[in-house]
């Protein structure tokens, strides 16, 4: 299982929930599946996705997800011990873990060799971390939104993209619609 | 009234009610200040691009944010400011230690506040430049100004704006 075919899966459960989505792949493919106004998609800046839903998490009360990759976590490992010690639970940060740099190319991430980011996120402090295969996501997903805790989704699954096009959206009706979401 | 309040005092008088800083010691009395508010919410960052990012989310959240660094991050910050920060056209207001400058004991650091103004203007951010006491009158109307126009907007404050370092 590749990871569109995680979020085609997930879709409806993350649909009434603010999502904050990775740049490249991960943004074009849930703008392909679901489009939704409470989707923010990052087109540029590798690394802050979980940064930005935990900013968003910290600020007001709805539930944010926020979509992130093995390399981009690795990208801005220093977000592990923010969250772990900045709690919102109100937020959780769901790692789509293929081990490799997927819209770039596949190329291998340490996570797909010897770094485990769930004993990370653990070592930082983050107090629940679940680590799923791929098909356990939607379930794994569902059980945290019910906890009510600030919980890490590390969802394993295996390498592959699908062809997508790329997201033609202004960056600023992007934000404007979604933070009237946010607002609603 | 400390320099410290005076700037703490101002950003509360604008609402900004969510602050993100990475620590410089010319730093350390106002990032005392932030911890110490009620009305602010103090997430330090581990890398200031990091630091935007939060920044970002807690606009979409209806926060008033800025951001506390030194000039040295400027040199990682760049891609943020653009993609990001500029891209989505967010307001943030960024204080920045000029290290580097007059009163600067430490060589090293004149080798980024060479490139720093540079820098900045080549990124269009509207950039001020704080080197004596009496300036800090003027942070009131730059935040005023950021909110304004929705933009990231650049406070240098040097050494002789904080004091300097005494016997060093």
């Amino acid at each position: 299982m590749i990871r569109s075919e995680i979020l085609r899966e997930i879709a409806p459960i993350l649909r009434p929930h603010l999502v904050i989505c990775n740049i490249g792949l991960p943004s074009q493919e849930m703008h392909l599946i679901d489009d939704q106004p409470t989707n923010f998609y990052m087109l540029g800046t590798m690394g802050l996705s979980s940064s930005i839903g935990l900013g968003l998490a910290l600020a007001q009360p709805k539930q944010v997800i926020s979509i992130d990759g093995d390399g981009s976590v690795l990208t801005n490992l220093g977000t592990l011990p923010t969250i772990a010690n900045n709690v919102a639970d109100n937020f959780i940060l769901l790692i789509i873990d293929n081990g490799s740099y997927g819209s770039t190319g596949d190329q291998p991430t340490y996570a797909g060799k010897k770094t485990r980011l769930e004993a990370v996120a653990a070592a930082c402090g983050c107090e629940a971390v679940v680590t799923c295969k791929a098909e356990e996501t939607g379930t794994a997903l569902k059980a945290a939104l019910a906890s009510g805790k600030m919980t890490v989704i590390v969802a394993k699954c295996d390498s592959g993209n699908i062809k997508v096009p790329v997201i033609t959206k202004d960056p600023v009706t992007i934000r404007d619609r979604f933070m009237a979401e946010v607002a609603r | 009234m400390s320099i410290h309040k005076r700037i703490v005092d101002d950003f509360v008088a604008n609402d900004v009610s969510f602050i993100t800083t990475v620590p410089c010691k010319q730093l350390a009395g106002v990032i005392d200040e932030v911890e110490a508010r009620d009305e602010i919410f103090h997430i330090p960052a581990n890398k200031e691009d990091e630091g935007m990012g939060l920044c970002a989310g807690a606009f979409m959240g209806g926060k008033r944010a800025a951001i506390i660094m030194q000039n040295t991050a400027i040199g990682v910050t760049i891609n943020t400011l653009a993609t990001l920060t500029q891209f989505y056209r967010m307001p943030l207001p960024i204080l920045i230690s000029y290290r580097g400058e007059l009163r600067e004991p430490v060589s090293c650091q004149v080798e980024m506040a060479v490139h720093t103004k540079a820098l900045l203007a080549q990124l269009n951010i509207p950039t001020y430049h704080f080197h004596w006491q009496k300036d800090v009158e003027e942070f009131d109307n730059i935040l005023k100004y950021t909110f304004m126009c929705n933009k990231p907007v650049a406070i240098l404050t040097d050494a002789n704006f904080w004091g300097g370092y005494g016997d060093q």
